[in-house]
């Protein structure tokens, strides 16, 4: 089986963001980058897939301007065989990262496909479930468990209430959550192959994809300032302050 | 055009998130539809028929949406899409799961989490973390929408006559289907519609510790949320986890014990009224949202608390 990953390049979650002063997004330039949490968590189930002896490759595709051949380098130094970079210099939003995605996995034909449940740049967790929906593909999201059977795996997922397993035909398309596995670093010796790995190029027009963004990015703001409260000394005073003072017990 | 809710239930018991969400659908004007998809959910139904404010009850009731999977989910949804101009559904695990699926067959690009309605194109959402927020408006005909419960006061749960209608079943996919569920059981309230929460992380060193918060929030009718790095250490279940990528809370009060207060952990609760830190560490980040902070060793703080709160009942 082949396992197709995607992953995205965002801003290290380790970042303090800032909101540029002009209102128009978030200040990127000269700000460390790195693969989305969630994505390195998708390759590295892949590759503990295929070390189990359920897959032969690995394919991670990312998609945007040429600096995501360095994430999907990351993920090769990590164990994925090749690379796909569809490359656009466009806003790619969710619904056309996911037809972006579809049309490359009906190149590759992959048997599971497994994707970051959410990008921590926009929260907008909808590419896996609307790349599911357009392959017609059942969905697996927020795994926290991947159990390969017979053309069905059973995915565990993290749920409000707890954990729900389900069983999914295959192919299907996961989204990782953060308990499903612990990423490794990419070893020195293994960066280093990585750079010799191919990573196919491609363009949404070879793709046949418009992919004009559909939701208008109107401002940013930065969100209300919290004001930092007061030291209190005491398990007794703090209990008479929320009594009297902020009335909230 | 009329606006469509998808109710969050569990086939017996309206979920509150419905209630937020109605209120964001009331925002953007126009009749609002419910839609109550499940498996014997007719108690859901009647209930939903009493918030305030709906108009119509939809109940798709058959074996395919017992558990709301949402290939069955979507495909209901792209049935019933026609007549309506803006589909909503709150922002939950449920939510999630199915609302891009059927945002993706309808060709439409979703608005995920929204915290604020600005017009009937146009919302507010927290992007980064909610170190940003985003202003964007929706080009496509159809708005499919995900709303964050916090961001919106809960509608009314009495005083609404809504008409129940049956719809009809869309089938069974086939493609997936349900094992089992292992759910938190638990007496208390629910995270995200706790009133008081008392949330645990790292600091308190083993799953066993968690107990003293119990007991204080038994005291105060508190929920119990943790932070990543306690779900990651086994100290308790994933759906204690409060922040960026689990829930988002915003009690009327917040108290964070032997929690550091890392950006996604603040990123689900700074929207909290009232927000108590206890820690040992005084440069914790904690401290710079927290009203009231208290310095100190939490296995002495939180036993004089519990203490405190029964001498001053």
């Amino acid at each position: 089986m082949k396992i197709l990953v995607a992953v995205k390049r965002v801003i290290d979650p380790n970042v303090k963001v800032r909101v540029k002063t002009d209102g128009t997004g978030v200040e990127t330039a000269n700000v460390k980058m790195a693969m989305n949490p969630f994505d390195e968590i998708a390759v590295e189930e892949a590759i503990r897939i295929r070390e189990a002896g359920s897959a032969e490759e690995i394919v991670a595709v990312s998609i945007g301007a040429p600096q995501v051949q360095e994430t999907i380098r990351t993920a090769l130094a990590m164990g994925a065989d090749r690379g796909i970079h569809v490359a656009s210099d466009e806003d790619i939003q969710p619904l056309a990262a996911a037809k972006l995605l579809k049309a490359v996995i009906e190149k590759e034909q992959p048997g599971l496909v497994i994707l970051g449940k959410q990008a921590i740049d926009d929260d907008s967790g909808q590419t896996g479930q609307m790349l599911a929906g357009l392959l017609g593909w059942s969905q697996a999201t927020f795994a926290s468990k991947i159990v390969l059977g017979d053309g069905e795996a059973e995915i565990t997922r993290e749920v409000d209430g707890g954990l729900e397993t389900i069983a999914v035909k295959l192919p299907v398309v996961v989204t990782t959550d953060l308990r499903l596995n612990e990423p490794r670093y990419a070893s020195l010796p293994n960066i280093m192959k990585a750079k010799k790995k191919p990573i196919d190029q491609m363009a949404p027009a070879d793709l046949g994809v418009d992919v004009t963004p559909r939701l208008k990015l109107l401002k940013v703001v930065e969100p209300p300032k919290r004001q930092a409260g007061i030291k209190v000394d005491s398990a007794a005073e703090l209990v008479d302050k929320l009594k009297n003072e902020a009335k909230v017990i | 055009m009329s606006i469509l809710v998808i109710a969050e239930h569990d086939n017996s018991e309206l979920k509150p998130a419905t209630l937020n969400t109605v209120t964001a659908a009331k925002a953007l004007g126009g009749e609002i539809h419910l839609l109550v998809a499940g498996e014997g959910c007719g108690a859901v139904a009647e209930a939903a028929a009493k918030i305030d404010g709906v108009a119509k009850i939809l109940v798709a009731d058959a074996p395919e949406y017992a558990h709301r999977l949402a290939e069955n989910v979507a495909a209901l949804l792209v049935g019933l899409a026609d007549g309506y101009g803006h589909i909503l559904a709150p922002h939950t695990t449920s939510g999630k799961n199915i609302l891009p699926r059927a945002a993706a067959l309808l060709d439409v690009q979703q608005v995920s989490d929204i915290t604020g309605v600005i017009s009937e194109d146009t919302f507010e959402r927290p992007i980064y973390a909610g170190n940003g927020i985003a202003t964007v408006q929706a080009t496509d005909a159809k708005k499919l929408i995900t709303v964050r419960g916090t961001a919106f006061d809960a509608a009314a749960d009495s005083g609404g006559s809504a008409t129940v209608e049956q719809v009809a079943a869309t089938g069974d996919s086939g493609m997936s289907r349900f094992v089992r569920a292992e759910t938190s059981q638990s007496e208390r309230p629910e995270l995200t519609s706790a009133k008081i929460i008392i949330s645990g992380g790292r600091g308190m060193q083993s799953g066993e510790n968690f107990a003293m918060l119990e007991r204080i929030a038994d005291k105060l009718g508190a929920a119990v949320g943790a932070s990543r790095a306690a779900v990651d250490a086994g100290f308790v279940p994933n759906d204690y986890q409060v922040g960026q990528t689990g829930k988002i809370v915003a009690p009327d009060l917040y108290i964070a014990v032997g929690l550091s207060g890392a950006i996604q952990h603040l990123a689900g609760m700074k929207d909290s009224k009232v927000i108590v830190a206890i820690n040992k560490d005084e440069e914790a980040p904690i401290f710079q949202v927290a009203d009231y902070g208290i310095v100190g060793d939490l296995f002495e703080v939180v036993p004089q608390l519990e203490a405190e709160l029964d001498k001053q009942g």
